[in-house]
This record gives structure tokens, sequence and C-alpha cells, in this order.
């Protein structure tokens, strides 16, 4: 039996009386592509924050590749191999996109506590700023401010960040929230060209764009895992189509 | 253009003592002491975004330590030096693992706190600091048998000084940790996510403006040949962070800008009027309405702006 790239036991979060992870057990094989689902205040974004360390379990645990991570910092599940994006674009507005890329960069290389150096002078740093911000078709703008962006371009960078950071597990929270129909195919397609190397977890709302995209899909309600199967099996569940499609 | 500027104004500072008199000599040692000190505080204020209202302590501690080892245990000055600067960044490191817990107001507040417990012991603490009365008969660092007495050696020697800590502090601020510093300040939780380590950036932050705060304690002492309690109050911290807020925090140029028109205007409206503190809040206030970024960040943008209207 091969390692999951996500293993989740029992998780448990409450804020103070009110339980928002409801002993969510889930397991993400590597390679696999996920999609959570669920209305508004389901705990999807609560999850991911416990999977990135943001956020702390009241009980449960997490394993990422077989490593025991529930009470490891977010910088240190970064080293192993987790990267995320925000729902809320949350990212360096001052600079220039060439330079949030590098924070992602140094962010997982030794070059980070270099402090007598220039950082234009590490070698190929800006090279494979580049080549991250290619890969989500803003290389154009490597020089502009991240302030004079459009908001899709935004959310492009957001991921291209987390990608140049070549993840073995990637969290996209709602990569396509608030982005037009032809935004929306560009994200889309952006997120169907990451390699199978990389294990991607979703939440997205917009199911059209997203189903096609994922493997299997996990719908979670009132902080509870409801349905877990591969997509067709969701959608066609009868509490689907309850709680979340309203019918 | 820019680099003859700057070499035009490297030499006139270097041939300052030929053409000033005395007095203006130490005046100019006193601004680049007080550069010093914002150039080490900016490193957290501007940089960091951790607004300190307690840089006098690391400023104040060195010199008292400088100053303790050489009247009352009779240690020679460059001992008593080298003493002085590892103890204050020991120091640092003990304050920024407390300080540290917190950000914003908070960490402003334990800074202050620290601060003032110093201040606190340098009175009481007679045997050691000789209270209210200071420490004096502090001799001057001589520096490969060279005495600094005279106005011009010693401002030659601050000048020096003063350039290593600025290059020292631009390296830091242009490198790749310096980039991750300016990170944490404006996306912690990002920053986080992506393999920082958030608390220790801001640690080794803290260490390392300490230490050159040190460095201005010692500039500090040797200059004065004297330490009174009042080196480490709250005043002191006041006037360096205003000094790098009317410069302009976060650049390289505002904290020296900054430093040096608080030091002129203490040294000539004191000369006029007793509350030389009103006249500085007027100014103050007329540089938060017309360039509230700072002096220099607020020059540039105007000086842009012409250029723009002139095309």
């Amino acid at each position: 039996m091969t390692v999951p790239a996500l293993d989740i036991q029992n998780l448990v979060k409450r804020f103070g009386g009110l339980p928002a992870t409801r002993h969510v057990s889930m397991r993400v094989e590597a390679g696999e592509r996920r999609l959570i689902l669920g209305p508004n205040g389901a705990g999807k974004t609560t999850l991911f924050n416990q999977i990135t360390g943001d956020l702390s379990p009241t009980s449960g645990s997490i394993r990422l590749f077989g490593r025991e991570v529930t009470r490891l910092p977010p910088s240190r599940r970064a080293h192993l191999g987790i990267a995320r994006t925000y729902q809320i674009v949350t990212l360096f507005q001052q600079d220039t996109l060439e330079h949030n890329v590098m924070l992602a960069l140094l962010g997982l290389s030794r070059r980070r506590y270099d402090m007598f150096r220039p950082l234009a002078s590490v070698p190929q740093m800006r090279e494979k700023a580049r080549r991250a911000l290619g890969q989500v078709g803003l290389d154009q703008l490597g020089q502009r401010k991240v302030s004079d962006l459009s908001y899709g371009e935004k959310r492009r960078l957001e991921i291209a960040l987390a990608l140049a950071q070549e993840p073995k597990l990637l969290l996209l929270d709602e990569p396509m929230a608030g982005l037009s129909t032809e935004e929306r195919t560009t994200v889309r397609n952006l997120i169907a060209s990451i390699p199978r190397s990389t294990t991607l977890v979703m939440i997205e709302h917009d199911m059209d764009s997203a189903l096609s995209l994922v493997d299997k899909v996990t719908l979670l309600h009132y902080g509870q895992v409801l349905v877990e199967g591969d997509r067709e099996a969701v959608v066609a569940a009868p509490q689907t189509r309850e709680v979340y499609l309203g019918l | 253009m820019t680099r003859l500027l700057m070499t035009l104004a490297v030499a006139a500072l270097i041939a300052l003592p030929a053409y000033a008199g005395e007095f203006y000599i130490n005046l100019a040692s006193q601004i680049l002491i007080a550069a010093v000190v914002a150039m080490s505080l900016n490193l957290l204020v501007g940089y960091g975004g951790l607004t300190s209202l307690g840089h006098a302590a690391f400023v104040g501690f060195s010199a008292y330590v400088y100053a303790w080892l050489t009247t009352k245990l009779g240690i020679g000055n460059g001992v008593a030096s080298v003493s002085a600067l590892a103890a204050t960044t020991a120091l640092a490191c003990a304050f920024g693992l407390v300080a540290l817990r917190a950000t914003g107001l908070s960490f402003l507040m334990i800074t202050l706190a620290f601060s003032q417990i110093l201040w606190g012991l340098a009175y009481r603490w007679v045997s050691v600091t000789n209270g209210d009365n200071g420490l004096s008969g502090i001799t001057r660092l001589a520096p490969f048998g060279t005495s600094l007495d005279s106005a011009a050696g010693f401002y030659w020697a601050t000048l020096g000084v003063s350039f290593i800590a600025f290059l020292a502090i631009a390296a830091f601020a242009n490198s790749p940790f310096g980039a991750t510093l300016r990170g944490v300040r404006d996306e912690p939780r990002r920053m986080a996510a992506l393999g920082h380590n958030v608390h220790l950036i801001r640690w080794i932050t803290f260490v390392y403006s300490g230490f050159w705060a040190a460095v201005a304690g010692l500039l500090y002492v040797n200059y004065n040949k004297y330490i009174h309690p009042s080196a480490l109050s709250i005043a002191n911290s006041a006037e360096a962070l205003l000094g790098v807020i009317a410069g302009g925090s976060g650049t390289l140029g505002g904290p020296i800008a900054g430093a040096a028109l608080i030091t002129i205007l203490k040294n000539y409206a004191s000369a006029y009027i007793e509350r030389w503190n009103m006249l500085l809040g007027f100014v103050f206030l007329a540089i938060v309405l017309i360039v509230p970024e700072g002096i220099v960040p607020g020059l540039q943008r105007l000086v842009a702006r012409r250029g723009d209207r002139k095309k």
C-alpha cells in the first residue's frame, strides 16, 4: 500500500463552543486531485488552515506523506512540500511580480538567510521566477507592481507563487472566485496543466469548472464529511442535491 | 550624475574640518551618531514594521558598560569597547525573545517597558552607575595609538564608523534576508506559508539592530566622555523614532536626514527657546502635512512630479 499524500484522522476544531470541524477523516492519495465542496460556513477553509498549520486543531491528527505534522508550524510544513493559495488574495502589493515569486523561491532556499549579498546576485533566482510567471502566462508583467494588476491576474499570481515551490501537495482555496467566464477558462486550463506529481486539493464553488478537473469529491456540511467518493457518485448522491444544489 | 554627487558629498564630509569651525565639527559628529542610532532603529521600524519605543536602551546600555568597565574596573578602552558590544548584543538576544512575542502596539509597549527598567536601574544602582551624578572621567578610545581627543580626529573616526554602519545596514536591507524581512512586514501569514520562519527573521533583525545601536552607544559615550541615566530615557527613544519617521522609514537615506534635522533643531533652537520640543512638534506637523511618507521619499516624489509637469 502506498503512503497517502494527506491522511487526516478524526480532526476536530472548536472556536469556543462552536465546532467548525467535526471528526473529519479523509485520505488523499499521492497524485490524486480532490475537490472539497460545501456551502458557506461548512468549514472548508478552516480545514485548509489546519492542514497548512495556520490553525491548530483541537484534537485529531494530520499526516503528510506519512509524517505526523499536526503540531508543526506552517513554515516547517512548507518545507515538507505543502503550498497553498488564499481565498482572499494575499500578495506583496507594493512589490513587482518577479519579487513576489522570488520570495516564494527564497522560502525553500538556503539563501534566505544570506544577509550581505544583494538579492539580485543570487544565481538563477530571476530565471526561475520568470519561468514560474511564464507558467501562468504573466511573464510579460514581471517588472510591474502587483497593485497594478487586474483581479484575474492577481489570482494567477497567487497560483504562480505556489507552483514556483514545486510542491508535492498543493491546496487551492477558491482559485476561480470572482473571475469572469473567460478568466475562469484560463485558470481552469492552468490547473489542468499542473503535473500529476503534484497532489491537488481544491476548494471551489463553481462546480461546472471544477468537477472536470478532479478525480474525487468530498462534501462538507457543518464541519462534517457528508459524502465522499468519485465525482459522479458524489454529484448523484441525494445529500449533495439536498445541501449543495438546493434541489 | 548621482555617482558624481555622491562622491562630492563624501569628499565634502571628509574635508569638513578644513572649512568648518570646532562647533560645527562637533555638531557633525553628533549628527553622525544620531544617524547611526536612527539607521539601526529603521531596521526594525521601516523594514520590519516593528515600532520600538525603547531603542535608547541599547545605546545607553552599551555606553554604560563601556563607562563602567573603564572607570570603575580600570579595564582598557579597547577591551571595554568589545565587551560593551558583546554585552549589548547579548541583551538584544534576550530582549528580542520576550518583546517579539508581540507585534504592533504591544511590541511598542514591551520595548518601552524594557528601556524604562534600564533607565530606572541607571538611577538606582548607584554603586555601579553613580546614579543621578552619572559616570564621568571617561577617556576616548585611541585606535592604534591615535588620539581622538581633537574635534577633527573624533569626527573622522565617527565618520568612518558611520560609513561602515551605513554600508552594513544597506547590504542587509538589499540582501535576500532583507527581502524576506520586508515580506514578513507586509504579509506575515503568507511568508510563513511560503516556508519562512517569521519569528526567527524578526529576532535576527532585532539583534542586528541592537548591535548597531550598541556601536552608536560607544560613539556617544566616547564623544561626551560622560554618561547620565537620561541617555536611556524615553525622550531619547522617541527622538530616534521621530528621526526615522520624519526622514522616511524603510529608506536608506531617510533616517540620516531625520537624525540631522532633529540634532540641528536641538542644537540651534535650544539656544533661543527653552521649549525646543515644541518647535520640533511644529516641524513634525509640517512634515506630516506636506510629505507624510517622510522627508527623503517625499522630496523624491515632489521632484518626480515636477519633472513630469515639465514634460
